[in-house]
């Protein structure tokens, strides 16, 4: 179990003020769940991991690791990284290119206080080896192993010496796209069967969505929005959460009135439409409607009866080989959808697009670096469509 | 530590220099030091030799070290690759026996060239004239020309090639390339490698001493010396003109570092490693190779070659039939039994051993206390590890006489001085080495061991100093071979039980006992290759296989 209270770290900026990494960050990670912060780059959650690990020593507050206080600013207490019972996977691995596969994992064995015979050294290195099926690779140097072999080696050395927790920066980000869609089956499987307490950082969302129990997502230093990766991803509480996970459409209106529980009216450029609604909005304050691509429906013709329908014309046909990928203007907004690739259109082609009341989510509209109907597509390789489960 | 070893030495030496003995131990405050050495009729004569021959020399030394350095690394001259290992292998040769070889060859009296051109075109005179500035720009300027040619090899190689393909693209042919894009291109390194050239020139004493001081052409260390050698020694003289030349060279490192920082600007050294292109020169790429061999023949080997003649000659001759039955083992059956020879010998391996050691364990903690610890103020430390380069060695010398002088520990005469002398000139390049290989350390691998369960100094133990172990050993061999042939600080610091090898060569020298002296040259190289091979051995078994 990983417990953070209250976490403060700030660092010294070049003009002499401080800049909060972290600010007053606390959450919980129950035992053997694997507990995800995710967020962009700067937004302080690697800076979180490695005040957990003990490589940095925060500003104020608490950390408490498998029932041990191992930093709290109201008694003092610090427990140095060497003495918390973590292992822990780098970005760049840290693998010593002065050791052998062997010697890289031994080592958590040989440091430290509790000396262990050979024999029961060598036993616990090729069992964490095998773990990672790195089985057959023991003598040789580690330079040689490839990009994912090292992931493999660094996860074995984290692992070997039984850790309470296991704290993972970034492991997957220096991998290319295939491997990395393999190894994250991989790294869900084994944290499945170890039944390990582990502390992912990442910034790609589809690892966090893919591989977590519950994901916390930072932004400047505080989290916005803790949740399980359905909850997150279906029900964005802020407008920066819904643009950071996954793609979505953002159109921008007025809170027109209520519609019963959890449920409302919005005015916006394209006409009035019908949304859900996480938390109360006052009426006539500035919202924003969010629509995933895949929630959107096209009509070649006016359909009757629906809600939401407003007429468009295609911008963009693209051909992505699963699905299509098109843009629809509606006005001066542009919608962007996936359609299956049986349906036949063209760029200019006249069409309805309903947007499902259940799948609009009204949110307060905030100030964001990236505006506009479309917001660009931030995975890499796989188009967010996929949905948990 | 630093400050003791950096700044101390300095404020004596800023000290001694407005202080005058009026009567024994007894001094007042003055400026009459800076009158004397400032305001005398020589002060525009040593002023005027001083600088040209430092940019003589540094010009000469640029100007082969770039067409080497060019030929070698990116044309396809014949048999370049051959030649990397022999330019540097000059390195080897200490500075004063560069100088004594030159002599023997180009002395207007027995100079073998000119002896040999002479006697070939039937000239009434010799032809040149070692003793004179162009002689001492040629002599300094060989003995520089490794150093130059390994900065320009460096400057060449990491340029993107892409630059000069696309000029070609463009329609430019090799020497249009050459001339606009390439030169263009190393501009600001050449800037700083002139820079540096200049101010070791300027800082240098073996020539000026050997060659200069004969000719009666002094520059601003030679006048140091000889501030110190006339009778009664003047040591406020020596040290106003010491601080002038401080003054000097540290304008000049201010510009390299200047000019360095700049040339970052220019950004043809990033940090990706380039197989460069080769331009083809075609049938000229002969000329190219006649220019290596030329070279070769005349700067890398001749000098050794007269070294190793006269080494068997009871006294100096011109090579002929005569003499060739003179040759005999003589001068090292003399040293054999020459109990100077031995002791300075014995200070000499044991001054390098202790001044290489010390300077890389000093500069390793500095390095990583600079660049790893984060603490407060350690920017400070890295400063006050460059200090010492800015420091020629003849006025280090100057300083720490003018310090230990009146030291309550009686080290003054003695090895130890000579020791502190050679760490404090050589923090900096160890500095270099030390601080080169902490930064290549990823901070990750260091954090990786915390992670796994160990403490500070199990990591320093078994991760950090493994991976610094390449950086440390190629830093400790540079050390030891700067201190073993290390003159013109011991110049001042030598005397009798402490005298060094490179010293005992030069007062053998100057009572002319010429062919005794070429004959202690040969050992003193081969003991040094010797070591270093050894210690290059040693350390290779043990180093990383990668």
């Amino acid at each position: 179990m990983i417990e953070v209270k209250a976490l403060v770290k700030t660092f010294a900026d070049r003009s002499s003020d401080r800049v909060r990494a972290v600010d007053h960050v606390s959450f919980k990670a129950e035992d053997g769940r694997f507990y995800t912060l995710l967020g962009p780059s700067g937004c302080g959650k690697t800076t979180t991991l490695r005040c957990i690990a003990g490589l940095e020593k925060p500003d104020s507050g608490e950390i408490e690791v498998a029932g041990i206080k191992v930093y709290s600013s109201s008694n003092g207490a610090f427990v140095p990284a060497y003495r918390r019972p973590i292992g822990m996977v780098f970005q760049s691995y840290a693998i010593w290119p002065h050791m052998t596969v062997f010697e890289n994992v031994a080592f958590p064995l040989r440091v430290g206080k509790q000396r262990l015979s050979g024999a029961e050294v060598r036993k616990k290195v090729c069992h964490a080896l095998e773990q990672v099926e790195l089985g057959q690779l023991e003598e040789r140097m580690a330079t040689q192993l490839s990009g994912g072999q090292q992931q493999r080696l660094a996860l074995a050395r984290a692992l070997v010496r039984e850790p309470q927790v296991l704290l993972l920066d970034e492991p997957l980000s220096n991998l290319d796209a295939k491997l990395r869609e393999r190894m994250r089956v991989e790294l869900r499987e084994l944290q499945r069967r170890l039944r390990i307490t582990t502390l992912y950082v990442t910034h790609d969302q589809i690892e966090a969505l893919s591989m977590s129990n519950v994901i916390a997502v930072m932004s400047a230093g505080v989290i916005v929005q803790e949740g399980s990766p359905r909850e997150i991803y279906m029900h964005p509480k802020t407008q920066f959460v819904a643009q950071f996970i996954g793609s979505t459409n953002q159109l921008a209106g007025r809170m027109r009135g209520l519609q019963g529980e959890g449920a409302c009216q919005v005015e916006t450029d394209v006409g009035k439409l019908s949304c859900g609604m996480a938390k109360d909005i006052p009426v006539g304050s500035e919202v924003v409607v969010v629509v995933r691509p895949e929630n959107v429906i096209l009509h070649t013709g006016k359909p009757s009866g629906v809600e939401n329908v407003v007429e468009g014309k295609v911008a963009t046909v693209m051909f992505l080989g699963e699905y299509l990928d098109c843009t629809i203007e509606l006005g001066r907004n542009v919608v962007r959808t996936h359609q299956p690739h049986s349906l036949q259109l063209r760029r200019g082609d006249a069409v309805w697009v309903e947007l499902p009341s259940s799948g609009c989510l009204a949110l307060s509209a905030e100030e964001l670096p990236i505006a506009g109907g479309i917001q660009p597509d931030t995975s890499d390789t796989k188009n967010p469509r996929l949905q948990p489960d | 530590m630093l400050i003791y070893l950096a700044v101390l030495p300095l404020f004596m030496l800023l000290l001694g220099s407005f202080q005058m003995e009026v009567a024994p131990r007894e001094f007042v405050t003055t400026l009459k030091n800076y009158q004397n050495a400032y305001a005398s009729q020589y002060t525009y004569s040593t002023f005027k030799n001083s600088v040209i021959f430092a940019s003589g020399s540094a010009g000469l030394s640029f100007l082969f070290g770039t067409v080497l350095a060019w030929l070698v690394e990116r044309t396809n001259t014949p048999l370049r690759v051959v030649f990397i290992p022999i330019a540097v292998v000059p390195l080897i040769l200490p500075g004063v026996l560069e100088s004594i070889a030159w002599i023997f060859l180009l002395s207007p009296k027995f100079g073998y060239i000119n002896v040999a051109l002479m006697s070939l075109f039937g000239l009434e005179s010799a032809p040149f004239n070692v003793f004179s500035l162009p002689g001492m720009i040629w002599v300094h300027s060989v003995g520089q020309v490794p150093l130059a040619f390994l900065m320009m090899v460096a400057a060449f190689k990491s340029m993107d090639p892409a630059l000069e393909e696309s000029a070609m693209m463009s329609g430019a042919n090799t020497p249009q390339t050459l001339r606009r894009i390439t030169l263009r291109l190393l501009m600001p390194t050449s800037a700083s490698v002139l820079l540096i050239l200049f101010v070791r020139t300027l800082e240098s004493f073996e020539t000026p001493a050997l060659i200069g001081i004969p000719a009666r052409i002094y520059v601003y260390t030679s006048e140091i010396y000889l501030a110190f050698n006339e009778y009664p020694p003047d040591y406020g003289r020596g040290a106003a003109l010491a601080v002038g030349l401080l003054i000097l060279s540290a304008v000049g490192v201010w510009l390299y570092t200047r000019s360095t920082r700049e040339g970052k600007r220019f950004q043809t050294v990033t940090g990706k490693a380039f197989r460069p292109r080769q331009f083809d020169l075609g049938p000229w790429r002969w000329v190219g190779f006649g220019f290596l061999m030329v070279y070769f023949l005349i700067v890398v080997l001749l000098p050794f070659l007269v070294m190793l003649w006269a080494s068997f000659l009871p006294f100096f001759a011109t090579p002929n039939l005569d003499a060739l039955q003179k040759l005999s083992f003589e001068n090292y059956q003399y040293l054999f039994g020459f109990r100077p020879f031995w002791d300075a010998m014995k200070n000499s391996i044991i001054l390098a051993f202790m001044s290489a050691s010390a300077a890389m364990v000093l500069t390793s903690l500095i390095a990583w206390i600079v660049y790893k610890s984060r603490l407060p103020g350690s920017w400070m430390l890295d400063f006050l590890a460059f200090v010492p380069i800015t420091v020629p060695g003849i006025v280090l010398g100057m300083a720490l006489i003018l310090l230990y002088v009146a030291f309550p520990i009686p080290i003054y005469g003695t090895i130890w001085v000579l020791l502190i002398a050679y760490v404090t000139r050589y923090i900096p390049y160890g500095m270099r080495t030390a601080s080169g290989a902490i930064l290549q350390i990823h901070s990750e691998l260091e954090e990786a061991a915390a992670a796994s369960g160990a403490s500070w100094w199990e990591t320093f133990k078994r991760v950090t100093l493994p991976l610094l172990r390449p950086g440390i050993v190629a830093g400790w061999i540079y050390i030891f071979i700067v201190s073993f042939r290390e003159f013109s600080t011991s110049v001042l610091l030598a005397t009798g039980e402490s005298r060094v090898l490179s010293i005992l060569l030069f007062t053998m020298f100057e009572q002319g006992q010429v062919t005794v002296v070429a004959a202690i040259g040969i050992l003193m190289i081969l003991t040094l290759l010797t070591i270093v091979a050894v210690f290059y051995k040693l350390s290779g078994r043990v180093g990383i296989q990668t």
